[in-house]
């Protein structure tokens, strides 16, 4: 049991992937303006590099080494689109805020990286807990992004008013900077130097 | 008509830069930009992709997967609209196999300088995104190759500057747990917010 807990564990913070191994930052820039949106991007992430590895450990000996690139994209893609059609499905309000980085998810670097990493040589129990692993600490940095981009730029919180914005007669004035893209970059920036003075032996070595 | 494909190119290029506006193909942006020269051959192989693959795309879309595009081929009440996102990869990973190919047999010199790059490519997302916006704005073929050259052009702009602006950080005094991906990420939110600028223009 010792090896599965520490799989799913260990990329959530000490092998964080946007933080540390700075993977799948596309995404994650892009969508975390909002609370609501990052979260169901987070979940859509999970659930395909979850199964994604889940299915190529499974294959994993039938797939020849020379086209292994082609099966892994295939097998994501088609586990993108299912995402994509639940999601215009169920939450078409949703799905069309998130436009383009739903169809993303195929060329996240997460997903590919577990894949060759992972997923080709390990048993699919362990790529699984290692898939959900790996979209935990996703969503952990995706979803701070998003805490402090909502809340410093509206006020609110997954919708909710938390800090009183002057409209309503409150004292909060929206810093519309947060929800502009430099705030993005700016934010992921500041949490992976917070993240590096927290655990100083993930700090780069000198260039 | 002319001023509507320059004003589609200014966009691409400034005001709806594709890594600086919409954060599309961070992971190489950060990775490959320590250096001028691989920046600038980077650079110039995802310009070519893009050229080449957004129009392909569009075809595919316009002739094959939209609502009643079968028309010609007497079946016209399918929609594979559905099948996009695997198409288009597909798509990108031949064609990007394909150049290289070509680029072997014919133009070796080139193939040598970007040699590297090319596979490093299909998995670049500006190429997917560009695409993806491509179907979503409608675009026309003749507005698509306009559109993959300008994109493909800011993002290579992005990726020189921002490797330009490394190359000169070397002699600076970062604190030590931002050093390396922290400064990176806070120097392309400077650049961002040099590119907002842009925004403001009416084309």
């Amino acid at each position: 049991m010792g090896i599965y807990k520490k799989t799913l564990l260990a990329p959530v913070f000490q092998e964080n992937p946007i933080g540390v191994q700075i993977l799948g930052i596309c995404s994650a820039l892009a969508v975390t303006t909002k609370l609501e949106t990052a979260f169901v991007m987070c979940v859509a992430v999970i659930f395909v590099t979850a199964f994604s590895s889940l299915t190529i450990s499974l294959i994993r000996s039938q797939i020849p080494g020379s086209i292994r690139i082609i099966v892994e994209m295939a097998v994501i893609a088609s586990l993108v689109i299912i995402v994509d059609e639940f999601l215009q499905a169920f939450a078409y309000g949703l799905s069309k805020q998130l436009s383009v980085f739903v169809g993303l998810i195929i060329t996240n670097c997460i997903v590919l990286g577990r894949a060759e990493a992972v997923a080709l040589k390990k048993p699919p129990g362990i790529s699984f807990v290692d898939g959900i692993g790996n979209g935990l600490g996703y969503s952990v940095m995706l979803l701070s992004v998003a805490f402090f981009r909502e809340l410093l730029g509206t006020g609110r919180l997954f919708g909710y008013p938390v800090l009183l914005t002057q409209v309503v007669g409150g004292w909060y004035s929206p810093n519309g900077f947060f929800l502009l893209a430099p705030s993005g970059f700016i934010i992921v920036g500041l949490l992976i130097w917070a993240l590096r003075t927290w655990k100083p032996e993930l700090r780069e070595e000198e260039e | 008509m002319i001023e509507h494909y320059l004003s589609i190119i200014l966009k691409a290029v400034f005001v709806e830069n594709l890594a600086l506006a919409f954060f599309l193909g961070m992971c190489t942006f950060i990775a490959v930009s320590k250096k001028l020269e691989t920046a600038i051959g980077l650079g110039f192989a995802v310009i070519a992709v893009m050229t080449i693959t957004i129009p392909v795309n569009n075809l595919i879309f316009n002739h094959v997967l939209k609502e009643g595009a079968l028309l010609w081929a007497g079946i016209p009440s399918v929609d594979l609209t559905f099948l996009g996102l695997i198409i288009y990869i597909s798509v990108i990973a031949a064609l990007v196999q394909i150049l290289e190919m070509a680029l072997d047999r014919y133009v070796p010199v080139l193939y040598t300088s970007l040699g590297i790059f090319l596979p490093l490519i299909t998995v670049n997302c500006a190429i997917l995104g560009g695409s993806l916006f491509m179907v979503e704005r409608d675009y026309d073929f003749v507005e698509s190759v306009i559109y993959g050259f300008g994109a493909g052009a800011g993002w290579a702009l992005a990726i020189i500057a921002l490797a330009g602006i490394r190359e000169k950080m070397q002699y600076s005094n970062v604190p030590k747990g931002l050093r390396g991906a922290g400064i990176i990420f806070i120097v392309s939110g400077l650049m961002a917010m040099a590119f907002m600028l842009f925004s403001g223009i009416q084309l």
